[in-house]
């Protein structure tokens, strides 16, 4: 008889099942690749469900505009080396709009992602969506099913969600509903920076810390990723050793002060952190509830 | 300092001797149950907090949300660190299941929080069926209450077998010891027969900490573990060893006309290369050639492993297909027993369809018998008809193919099947097999008939005759072929007998005296009945002008299977539309006996339907028609 099952093969064997499951049960799934460590972890799990097959589905960015250009060119760089199609989407009539998050707060994550990713899920008619969200981040989060249900306006309705058993999931729908499906629901951060450790895999450098030009704004850390970024009168940028735990648009997107420059050292600093990994995620203060919110509108 | 991090913060250089470490401490997954405000959120709060897992902006939040909503004075309520939705937050109560994470030296652990309402049964079952272990919480003062043996029972049914009774709000009844062992022997009498391994009382304030990470100096008579000393050390290891292998097959994996794979989750045993496997269903038999995975081929993979494999013969197997060690054959049949628990307010008819997804197979079926429900309070069989939500029951369960199945006690993942609702797709039962029922052979099928139910059954409707009376011109036929439209987008099975059109064939030989009247009907209503039997929805348009003959047609169906739809159209309004050109004979006197003109109409005094056409359009009306057959439970 073989040893235990170890922890993380076992997240693994559980994230496998039900990216396949997905892929027997519904019509056009999508995976939505958001680039950071979440997405790289969940994609690598894809390309073991299916090997010696490569994923039957497509890669879904949605690109704000307003990423760092190290996750672009990480972005690219896996999609060649992988073999896989990446659609990537844009609200390109918001953009032509001008509308950008200095000036539009809240409206620009609702336009530029939640719009932006409902629109591309329409379009090409994908019926399921996988999305690397993790029950442990959010309090919303922690009660979302793993096979996730949407009505056909792409609408969640938190009070009223499907039952689910064991790992058998129902993934039948009605015409125009649609799930977003959650490979990586009972895995923790830890696990995550642990299972990239031993699978070696590569992540946006971001992740590792550097020195890099930033402002201080509300207590945050704001890298000044490039010209569009407006600072405010008399607020000079400084050069800090600096580092993300979690990856979004750069405006909106707070750094901490870190010298962790390997793997093991983003772990042991895990270990001291007293703040939650969403903490530099300035779109989650802007009101409260705000990822419910956002989730039921249809925002991953 | 933290309870877990000294290790770490003292000497961070065997970090990954920690992971390491980390990496082989177990799992265990437990729930919260129990009714409510016995404190279930509030415990695993106290768990989060007192073991230092709670972030200083979350502990932030808390704070600040604990002023707003919270209903424990001045102190944190922990409640509101679980119940994430605004809903929860607003009402004070638990929805929907919370899950969350922690970690100790000894064990990670993944708990359930469940909600305490009978209302939201469905979703505490949910945190059950992936749980090993069921923290019951008790208030010190209730003691046991119904919902502490729904739920008690629910988890025993999903497969639990370890219990901790959390007596909790123990500092609410002075710490009493008598308290304590009342309620431990009330609990333990009363799960007596639920089949628990282990369990465990033990004395708590969830709200003040005692006895759940460390044992409280107020309860000096309780020896035992604190919660998380208990938690840390059970051993919920189930005894699977030495089950035979079984494999559903989740997904063929062709990449090229080289490689023919199986992928799919092992549900019990252990397979290597060179190992015999059987295709469950067709009998047929091969060797397995490799266990492929990116990182390798596998020499050996067990229960739990996401595993590819290729035969060495190409034999046909597909999703749904399970492969077993040929030397114990798993059972295939139509028919099982087993327990629900029903999940909808839509009330379960037996014989209605749905599908029944079992393993990576999922198949028409039906209920066909409710052999007892299980009243709650006392656990007794107590016969029933339908169930309702939360209803717990021992059924019958018929397929329409044959299907490998295991009981739920032997192989959980080949035994539980959930129930899903064919019109709306939503999961409205869950199900643990007992026992299969072997396989009819061809002796006792030529004993069962092949009835009306299941003709009906195979057709996933119950059989009906929609009866359209009217006048002439009131829009009979026009509602009827709308009705059958949506009928047949539906994937019903239906057909439509029209006045006209039987009259040019089967009753060609009638006229339109009363008599030829009567007989045209009553040939309508043999037609339709022989339809009924054959399983489908008839939808008949016949003007039937006399109440008598409506009633005689009723009478050759069962009840509730013959609904009578009056189209009311006022005759002046008839005679306006007058599509095919007859009042206006009629009123020339071209026509004799026209019904309305020169004939009475007799409108239904009690009709199932009426349908006002002066007061809706077609499409409304044939909407009411369609409203009417799903709730009536003629179609779902």
């Amino acid at each position: 008889m073989s040893d235990r099952i170890s922890h993380l093969k076992r997240l693994e064997n559980e994230s496998i099942r039900i990216i396949r499951e997905v892929v027997a049960e519904c019509r056009a799934p999508v995976f939505l690749y958001s680039i950071g460590k979440d997405s790289t972890v969940m994609l690598h799990l894809a390309m073991k469900a299916f090997y010696p097959s490569k994923p039957p589905f497509p890669l879904l960015h949605v690109d704000t505009g307003w990423k760092f250009r190290e996750m672009i060119a990480f972005r690219d760089a896996a999609v060649r080396r992988l073999g896989l199609e990446l659609i990537v989407a844009t609200n390109e009539d918001a953009r032509r709009q001008g509308i950008n998050p200095f000036d539009h707060g809240g409206y620009y994550t609702h336009a530029m992602k939640t719009e932006a990713l409902k629109a591309a899920l329409r379009q090409h008619g994908f019926d399921a969506a996988f999305g690397g969200a993790r029950r442990d981040e959010e309090k919303s989060r922690a009660k979302e099913r793993v096979f996730s249900f949407r009505t056909a306006a792409q609408e969640w309705d938190p009070k009223n969600q499907r039952p689910e058993f064991w790992q058998l999931y129902n993934g039948r729908m009605n015409p125009g509903e649609s799930l977003r499906v959650f490979p990586l629901s009972n895995w923790t951060e830890l696990d995550i920076w642990h299972y990239i450790m031993l699978e070696k895999l590569d992540i946006v450098p971001l992740y590792f810390a550097a020195e890099r030009p930033v402002v201080t704004r509300d207590g945050s850390l704001i890298v000044v990723h490039d010209e569009r970024m407006r600072l405010h009168p008399g607020e000079v940028p400084e050069t800090k050793l600096v580092r993300f735990r979690s990856l979004g648009c750069y405006p909106l997107t707070a750094a901490h002060e870190s010298d962790a420059t390997t793997l093991p050292e983003i772990v042991a600093e895990m270990f001291t952190a007293r703040t939650s990994e969403r903490g530099g995620r300035l779109i989650d203060r802007d009101e409260k509830d705000s990822m419910e919110k956002k989730k039921r509108e249809g925002y991953f | 300092m933290d309870a877990m991090v000294p290790a770490l913060a003292v000497t961070p250089s065997p970090l990954e001797q920690f992971l390491g470490r980390q990496e082989r401490v177990g799992l265990l997954r437990f729930l919260t149950c129990g009714s409510v405000d016995d404190g279930k959120s509030t415990l695993i709060g106290r768990l989060l907090y007192d073991t230092k897992l709670i972030f200083d902006d979350t502990l932030a939040t808390l704070e600040r949300d604990s002023a707003k909503h919270g209903t424990t004075g001045a102190d944190i309520d922990f409640a509101l660190l679980v119940d994430g939705l605004e809903a929860e937050r607003e009402q004070g109560i638990t929805i929907d299941v919370a899950y969350r994470f922690f970690t100790t030296e000894r064990r990670r652990f993944i708990v359930a929080d469940t909600p305490g309402h009978e209302q939201y049964t469905r979703n505490m079952a949910t945190g059950a069926s992936n749980a090993e272990l069921a923290v019951v919480l008790v208030d010190a003062r209730q003691g046991v209450l119904t919902q502490t043996r729904r739920h008690s029972f629910i988890a025993s049914l999903l497969g639990i077998r370890h219990v901790v009774l959390a007596i909790n709000k123990i500092d609410l009844v002075g710490f009493s010891e008598a308290r304590f062992n009342q309620i431990r022997d009330d609990y333990a009498a009363a799960v007596r027969d639920l089949g628990f391994k282990t369990l465990a009382a033990i004395p708590m304030s969830a709200r003040f900490g005692d006895n759940v990470i460390a044992p409280s100096a107020r309860t000096p008579w309780y020896e035992g573990p604190s919660l998380l000393a208990h938690l840390e050390t059970i051993d919920v290891d189930a005894d699977d060893a030495e089950k035979p292998f079984r494999l559903p097959v989740q997904w063929v994996n062709r990449p090229d006309l080289d490689f023919r794979g199986y992928a799919g989750t092992i549900a019990s045993g252990v397979i290597r290369p060179g190992d015999r496997v059987t295709v469950a269903a067709s009998g047929r038999t091969s060797t397995v050639a490799r266990i492929v995975t990116m990182d390798g081929d596998l020499h050996e993979a067990g229960a739990g492993s996401a595993v590819t494999i290729t035969l060495a013969d190409q034999i046909d197997i597909s999703r749904g297909d399970v492969l077993a060690a040929p030397d114990a054959p798993v059972a295939v049949t139509d028919k099982f027993d087993a327990h629900v628990v029903w999940l909808s307010e839509h009330t379960l008819f037996p014989g209605r369809s749905y599908v029944i997804k079992l393993g990576t197979r999922s198949v028409s079926g039906s209920i066909t018998r409710i052999r007892h429900r299980i009243d709650i309070n006392s656990f007794e069989h107590v016969p029933a008809e339908t169930l309702g939500v939360n209803d717990v029951a021992a059924v019958s369960v018929s397929l329409t193919a044959p299907i490998a199945v295991e009981r739920f006690a032997d192989v959980p993942e080949l035994g539980g099947f959930i129930v899903i609702d064919r019109l709306t797709n939503a999961t409205v039962g869950v199900g643990m097999v007992d026992s299969a029922v072997q396989a009819s052979t061809n002796i006792v099928w030529h004993d069962l008939a092949v009835d009306r139910a299941a003709r009906a059954a195979m057709k996933g409707q119950q059989p009906a005759a929609i009866w359209f009376t009217g006048l002439s011109g009131a829009g009979k036929s026009t509602v009827a072929n709308l009705v059958d439209r949506k009928l047949h987008a539906l994937g019903r099975h239906t057909f439509i007998l029209d006045g006209d059109n039987v009259r040019h064939g089967l009753n060609r030989d009638l006229g339109f005296s009363e008599a030829d009247r009567v007989e045209n009907i009553r040939r309508a209503a043999e037609a339709a009945r022989l339809m009924v039997d054959a399983g489908l929805i008839v939808l008949v348009s016949f003007i039937s002008p006399y109440r008598s003959d409506r009633e005689a047609a009723r009478e050759r169906f069962e009840p509730g299977e013959f609904l009578e739809a009056f189209v009311d159209t006022p005759v002046d309004e008839c005679r306006r539309r007058d599509p095919k050109g007859l009042y206006a004979r009629a009123d020339k006197g071209l026509i004799r006996n026209f019904t309305g003109v020169s004939a009475p109409y007799e409108a239904p005094e009690h009709p199932e339907l009426h349908l006002r056409t002066d007061q809706a359009s077609a499409e409304e009306l044939a909407d009411r028609v369609i409203d009417e057959l799903r709730r009536r439970a003629i179609i779902v």
